[in-house]
């Protein structure tokens, strides 16, 4: 099993573990990235967001020094990715690719003890990988044998050999049933409280969200936003949406009480449903104190990073 | 060196897994068997079988087969990883690409090394066996396997040149063909149709050494066959045929190694994920 030991790993002790200078990068005439800035701090946890094609996994190749910059610069633990150099960091680095695959006509055991020579991790620790990931049983199996979920699972292992201090993962919970999911998750949360720095990709917002302490969204190969959740609140100036049940015949006094200090978005005999900025809402709820005998319920509905992924989406539509 | 070795091993392990060791050791062994059974008929002459004349046959017959076992192994090697996704994730781990290419030749090589010396060398111990073998026959057997497997290297790198270069397996399998129709097909007929029309004697026997030494398979043909008796030897290396020249030939095909390695790994760096 792994060992929560503390001990050097890659990114420690380094101001930024991760940084993109003005990074853009050019497929002949296309741009997959534009201008990208932004810094990670070692330990951190970033969700890596967009729309397939918005630059995610050129940010992670990128960042793995498979290719470089054609403007601007990467470092990852202080060194240029595309160095020679940089050979020696990536034992550091563990790494899950979007649909990651293997060479079927091997034994799981065999395909991570061969990832682990590579490390110079030896294979009873690769085993124990294998047993973390819950493929014990089916370890000595070919991988063609193996359904989508047990080959994530595989990847997960390999991306953990040699308890590496940094972690990509490119969209690491496709394929996986929701009890391999939960196991995910219960894996990435150990690793986050060893202080490994983590860049994770994801369509599943509502699991970045809760995983993930910084996200970073991608569109056409700009980045659009960079931030905590409520970074990018105040940066997006979402409102928080309040759903108020009203006892029978109130609903126009309560709505009349706020007319003209929040936005009213729908009134009926039973519900008033009002939508404020961060900055009132502390002032609706001292209102509805005052109100408590008109009100029957309420449900405070305050953005999610999926409404904030949608509203930068939206950010330039068409532009 | 953990990269290369892990990645050498891997390729072996493959070869014995998906039976191309056996299948290579089966195919040669079974075709130096034969030419020892057969004597000098494959390449036209008729005499007693003995390990000289089964040598000079298997070196007419090697020059054609280990090209393509050579091709078959190496034609996928990068644009195959590139294919099927695992490139991206190898390349992701602390190993460097010529530690990735050089893993893989060391790997393949050793498979076609082991399946030249085993089934080569099955040939010359039944014959040993069989019939009077002098020292001098020893030689000329472990020169042909020396040199098969020289000439081996270079094809299996100009495969990596290939597999670097193209961007779909199916692009590379018509391109390792193309190679070994051109260099070890077509170059030789070329040869012959300028001789044929060189009526002025433009063509002497410097120009014509010269020119069959900058193709790997005229150079492994040179390196067997110019220091045997003449009666064993087949088409066109009679303008070299002296036992200084085996050594400039075998010198030739080793240069063919470390060029086609270079302009593999020249293509391979450049190869973009």
């Amino acid at each position: 099993m792994m060992t929560s030991t503390p001990r050097s790993r890659c990114g420690e002790g380094a101001t930024s573990a991760i940084s993109f200078a003005n990074v853009s990068k050019h497929y002949g005439s296309s741009t997959v990235l534009r201008d990208v800035s932004m810094a990670i701090s070692a330990g951190e946890c970033v969700g890596l967001l967009g729309p397939n094609g918005a630059g995610k996994t050129t940010m992670f190749k990128l960042m793995l020094g498979l290719i470089t910059p054609d403007e601007g610069s990467v470092t990852v633990a202080g060194a240029t990715p595309s160095a020679a150099a940089f050979c020696k960091v990536k034992t550091g680095i563990g790494y899950l690719p979007e649909n990651v695959v293997f060479d079927g006509g091997i034994s799981g055991r065999a395909m991570l003890g061969f990832y682990g020579r590579l490390k110079g991790v030896r294979q009873n620790a690769c085993d124990d990988l294998i047993e973390l990931v819950g493929l014990t049983a089916a370890a000595s199996r070919p991988v063609r044998t193996y359904s989508k979920g047990m080959r994530q699972r595989l990847g997960l292992a390999q991306a953990l050999i040699g308890d590496p201090g940094v972690l990509f993962f490119d969209e690491p919970t496709t394929g996986l049933d929701p009890t391999s999911r939960r196991q995910f998750f219960s894996l990435l949360k150990e690793q986050r409280s060893r202080g490994t720095t983590i860049i994770m990709s994801s369509h599943a917002l509502a699991e970045v969200e809760a995983q993930m302490k910084r996200f970073a969204i991608l569109k056409h190969g700009r980045l659009r936003a960079f931030g905590t959740l409520d970074d990018l609140k105040k940066l997006a100036g979402l409102e928080t949406r309040i759903r108020l049940t009203v006892s029978p015949g109130s609903a126009n006094r309560v709505a009349d009480h706020f007319d003209g200090h929040v936005r009213l978005s729908y009134v009926n005999e039973k519900s008033v449903h009002l939508s404020c900025l961060d900055s009132t809402k502390m002032f609706v709820m001292r209102e509805l104190a005052t109100l408590e005998e008109q009100i029957e319920d309420v449900e405070v509905c305050a953005p999610q990073l999926d409404d904030l992924f949608a509203h930068f989406m939206a950010q330039g539509e068409g532009a | 060196m953990n990269g290369f070795l892990a990645i050498a091993r891997k390729e072996f392990e493959d070869g014995l897994r998906n039976r191309w060791v056996l299948t290579s050791i089966l195919l040669l062994g079974g075709l130096a068997l034969v030419v020892a059974s057969v004597g000098t008929a494959p390449v036209g002459t008729v005499a007693g079988t003995t390990l000289a004349t089964t040598v000079a046959s298997l070196a007419s017959l090697s020059v054609y087969l280990v090209p393509l076992i050579a091709l078959m192994l190496s034609h996928d090697a990068i644009v195959g990883e590139y294919e099927r996704g695992t490139l991206l994730l190898l390349l992701a781990y602390p190993v460097t690409r010529a530690q990735i290419q050089f893993g893989k030749f060391a790997g393949h090589l050793a498979i076609l090394a082991l399946a030249l010396t085993l089934g080569y060398g099955a040939a010359g111990a039944v014959l040993a066996l069989t019939t009077e073998t002098s020292t001098e026959d020893f030689v000329s057997l472990a020169r042909l396997v020396l040199t098969s497997v020289l000439l081996g290297a270079v094809f299996l790198s100009l495969g990596y040149a290939v597999s670097a270069f193209v961007r779909e397996r199916a692009s590379g399998i018509g391109a390792a063909f193309g190679i070994w129709l051109v260099v070890v097909v077509l170059y030789d007929l070329a040869l012959i149709g300028i001789l044929v029309a060189d009526t002025n004697g433009v063509v002497d026997a410097g120009l014509l050494s010269a020119l069959m030494l900058v193709n790997p398979a005229d150079s492994f043909r040179i390196a067997n066959l110019a220091a045997l008796d003449s009666s064993y030897v087949g088409l066109g290396t009679t303008a070299m045929a002296n036992a200084s020249a085996a050594w400039i030939a075998t010198g030739a095909l080793a240069a063919w190694v470390i060029v086609s390695a270079a302009v593999a790994f020249g293509l391979f760096r450049r190869y973009e994920l």
